[in-house]
């Protein structure tokens, strides 16, 4: 498998370890949060193949042989941040931060299927992500702005 | 979208966006061993004995904590000292602690939690604050003398002769439910107990000097024997006071008692479960008006399920008692508050602090009060509302700032184009398969702590020798953006650019205790410290440049990073430079007093608070008629906020506040049987998502406020106090039924309730 297309060896006897602990614990990618750890949130989605799933019941046996990326692997290779990443701080859809990773994973997997969306889509793909703090009008907002960015 | 908006402004901005922010749970030590709660299956029990023996013997286990390993005080609180910090004589709530498994991994520890056994006789549990209220009732903490916590009252006027003067009168009881905070971030602390002696605290925390209280009451010894360091923290509401301080305290213990740093890190379950929620109301309010609409008496009963601890259950009620005739001008109330105590899980601040209860009362009944009295809603709140120079019904005059009452909600009335969309609302009739409502709702906010509690706060600026400047102040970021609005002041009332800006990450051992984030005060108190700082070093600046060059105080100035001194100008480096040169450090500490705010108990008169802020929110939204299912079409929401410091952070706090009133008006409620909760976690919780909630809109309406050294006023809260009303109007608008109770569920009974209005 890769980890924000590193390749990581797994032995055989990590197999049956909770994902989120071994990224948190092993790889120190903390950008993974755990807030609810029954799939109900979204604070803990990661990018499997480039689809948004909740990984907080996963264990490393799932994403065997999987692309695996985190939000610390978003940033362009030279260290600027996304477009999605700037949006999301030009629009204000930052307060606590607790749900940002989660949020910018699964607008970016959906951008990358959907470059053109209405904000009713937008909505529709960002349900499974809770945010207590921005009531999701500027989230929206930017990824609205970066959809821009993917069409190209 | 708008996209001419500015942009957002945020210090911690970037760390966040790439998952580089630490907060307290990606905090870890080398040797760090994990704890873990140990909860009952009782409510109200009287503990016989706890076996740890069993635990102590589990894989990994190194400690079993309980009140017996206690060194300092094991009952503490913020105002009544009630709390059991370990539950040692009996069991109070469902989320009372018995013990805290100390062990070499979480997973460890959570196994041998199991094997915990409590020995206790179950006592029969008073849940609802009424049966409490009764003359005969057991009593709960029977030290304290009786089940009520508190009592508050206003006594103005005469409201027996006023009613006798009304055409109209009204008498309705008003329900509201228990609510979650829900941050995302559950509660946890990291404490390390330091070589030099000193016990390091990190937590998810929202006031790191209340959090060193508690854990200073549990360790005992001396303050300066802790440090609590601020840490980047996922979502407060009110919410991460006690509870928290409480999880720190004993994390502290158990740091202590094993000289290894010790992480105890909540699950969701353990979060709601245990943590304190927004206090249900009671509310037996009688109205009378005449017959042009004119509010003559207020009669009023609140009662507040204060749960199983005090917490600050007495200055929420306050503000529900100051606030409980909404922003209209009444000659005669009488209003008796009571804070009760019940075996139901604790109540205590959340954002709103109060005022959300009673807005749903007094705005819903205003609705009420407009069609029995035939004027338009609009009509006859101009006709009740505060102006410049009112007296409030607690005999405070509005004259020290400027009263919006009326511009804000003309703001809303304006843009949301209120009087055409009302004459659209379907009262319970339309040909079509949608129902149509619109409704709004209005409120004025006492500003901060008012006379809840002492009001005052700091701020340090200490300029490097390279120009750059460390900022911190007593306010701790929340996840609001409070660092970056206290940045932002700084630059504009300094003169200088962002960029040389750094907030220093404080603790509590660096500035004095500057009292809680709560009360939307950060802005203000924080603010107001900032910007006293700024005239001081602005000051200290010209004195300089006064001595040194002879150029008049008045004539030196500072902007865009330049010093003007008479005809010379400097880069602010340079003058920096020349200070340190000359032995004069950059360095001040600013502080800002709230203005005096008054008070009595016996007939609660008083000017209660230094200022107040203006709110309007609107909403429309549809009803099936065959589904009940309710859509919001779009929201908007006014606040005078004073000054923004930068706009999309403002609309920020807009727009979470009116999702988390949305909540409150329409999806949420911790549902309890027999003291128990049931639902602990986001599937059976139901938090409003993306495809819940409206477009929304903002209206920032800004009269600097002159008793705001910064001109701010708070406005985390108001945004989140009127949601729930504005629904509950635009639903009666639209079936013509009128709901009683929070959170309002048309979906179930609508088809019935359709009937009714046919
Ligand atoms: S932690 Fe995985 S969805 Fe909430
Ligand atoms: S920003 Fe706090 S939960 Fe989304």
């Amino acid at each position: 498998m890769t980890i924000n297309k590193k390749p990581v060896e797994v032995p055989d006897s990590m197999k049956e370890r909770k994902l989120v602990e071994f990224l948190r614990e092993e790889l120190d990618l903390t950008g993974v949060k755990n807030a609810c750890e029954m799939k109900s949130c979204g604070a803990c989605a990661v990018l499997v193949n480039n689809k948004s799933i909740r990984i907080c019941n996963s264990v490393l046996k799932d994403v065997e042989n999987c692309d695996v990326l985190t939000i610390e692997g978003m940033e362009n290779e030279d260290g600027t941040l996304h477009p999605l990443q700037k949006a999301f701080i030009d629009y204000g859809a930052i307060q606590c931060g607790f749900c940002t990773p989660g949020m910018v994973l699964t607008a970016h997997a959906f951008l990358m299927e959907n470059p053109k969306p209405t904000r009713e889509q937008i909505r529709k793909a960002l349900q499974s992500n809770l945010c207590r703090c921005t009531g999701y009008q500027q989230i929206i907002d930017a990824v609205e702005a970066a959809s821009e960015f993917y069409r190209k | 979208m708008e996209k001419e908006n500015p942009k957002a402004w945020r210090n911690d901005a970037y760390a966040k966006v790439t998952g580089r922010a630490r907060y307290t749970d990606d905090i870890k030590f080398p040797f760090m061993l994990h704890a873990v709660p140990v909860y009952s299956d009782f409510v109200h029990a009287e503990i016989l004995n706890i076996d740890t023996s069993e635990a102590l013997k589990s894989k990994g286990v190194v400690k079993v904590l309980t009140s017996k390993d206690v060194p300092g005080v094991n009952r503490f609180g913020q105002i009544i000292k009630d709390f059991r910090i370990f539950a040692e004589d009996r069991i109070f709530y469902n989320g009372d602690v018995v013990a805290l498994v100390v062990a070499d991994t979480r997973a460890n520890a959570i196994k041998a939690s199991e094997l915990v056994k409590l020995e206790a006789k179950e006592l029969p549990s008073i849940l609802d604050p009424e049966d409490a209220l009764k003359p005969d009732s057991a009593l709960i903490h029977p030290e304290q003398g009786s089940n009520i916590i508190n009592e508050h009252k206003v006594r103005r006027g005469n409201t027996d002769e006023g009613f006798k003067k009304c055409d109209i009168i009204l008498e309705e009881k008003f329900e509201t439910q228990f609510i979650e905070h829900s941050y995302m971030e559950p509660e946890v602390a990291v404490c390390n107990p330091r070589h030099d002696g000193v016990m390091e605290v990190y937590a998810s925390m929202q006031h790191p000097f209340s959090t060193r209280r508690f854990v200073n009451a549990l360790l005992g010894g001396r303050l300066a024997d802790i440090e609590v360091i601020s840490t980047p923290m996922g979502g407060g509401f009110g919410g991460k006071d006690d509870t928290v301080s409480i999880v720190a305290a004993r994390t502290a213990l158990a740091a202590k008692l094993t000289g290894k740093p010790v992480k105890c890190s909540y699950a969701r379950e353990w979060s709601i479960r245990e943590s304190y929620k927004r206090h249900p109301y009671k509310v037996y309010y009688k109205m009378g008006l005449t017959k042009d609409g004119i509010i003559k008496s207020v009669k009023c009963k609140i009662i507040a399920d204060g749960g199983a601890y005090c917490s600050v259950t007495p200055w929420v009620t306050w503000r529900s008692t100051v606030q409980c005739c909404g922003p209209y001008q009444v000659e005669n109330v009488h209003c008796d508050t009571y804070g009760v105590y019940t075996n139901n899980v604790v109540t205590g601040a959340m954002r709103g602090f109060g005022s959300p209860q009673m807005n749903f009362v007094v705005e819903s009944l205003m609705d009420i009060a407009a069609r029995k009295c035939g004027l338009t809603p609009v009509e006859i709140r101009r006709r009740n509302m505060v102006r410049q120079g009112s007296i409030t019904i607690t005999g405070q005059k509005l004259d020290n700032h400027k009263v919006a009452m009326e511009e804000t909600m003309d703001a809303i009335l304006n843009k949301f184009d209120y009087e055409n969309k009302y004459k659209k609302c379907s009262f319970g009739k339309s040909d079509s398969e949608e129902l149509y409502g619109a409704g709004f709702a209005i409120s004025y906010r006492g500003m901060s702590l008012g006379a809840e509690g002492t009001d005052f706060n700091s701020a340090i600026i200490n300029v490097q020798p390279d120009g750059s400047i460390l900022l911190e102040t007593g306010i701790h970021e929340n996840g609001q953006g409070s660092e970056s609005a206290m940045c932002l002041i700084l630059a504009r009332d300094l003169g200088v650019s962002l960029d040389r800006i750094r907030y220093r990450r404080p603790s509590t051992s660096t500035i004095p205790d500057g009292g809680t984030t709560v009360a939307s005060r950060g802005t203000v108190m924080g603010g107001g410290a900032v910007t006293n700082a700024a005239k001081e070093l602005k000051h200290k600046i010209a004195n300089f440049l006064n001595a040194k060059c002879g150029c008049n105080i008045e004539d030196i100035d500072i902007s865009n990073d330049i010093v003007t001194c008479g005809k010379e100008k400097y880069n602010f480096e340079e003058v920096i430079k020349m200070m340190y040169n000359a032995q004069e450090y950059p360095h001040v500490f600013g502080v800002f007093k709230a203005p005096k705010v008054s008070w009595n108990e016996e007939n609660g008169q008083g000017d209660a608070y230094f200022s107040w802020t203006y709110s309007c929110q609107a909403i429309e939204l549809t009803v099936n008629k065959k589904t009940g299912k309710v859509k919001l079409l779009n929201a908007i929401a006014a606040h005078d906020v004073g000054r923004a410091a930068n706009e999309q952070m403002t609309k920020g706090q807009f727009f979470g506040g009116m999702a988390m009133g949305i909540g409150y008006g329409l999806l949420e409620e911790v549902k309890t049987d027999k003291g128990i909760i049931l639902n602990t976690n986001f599937n059976s919780y139901r938090l409003p998502r993306t495809t819940d909630l409206p477009e929304m809109s903002a209206i920032i309406i800004e009269n600097s406020d002159p008793n705001s050294p910064s001109g701010a006023k708070g406005i985390g809260e108001p945004t989140n106090e009127l949601m729930a009303p504005v629904i509950a109007n635009a639903i009666y608008n639209e079936t013509g039924k009128r709901f009683f109770k929070l959170p309002i569920k048309v979906s179930t009974k609508v088809q019935e309730d359709l009937k009714i209005c046919e």
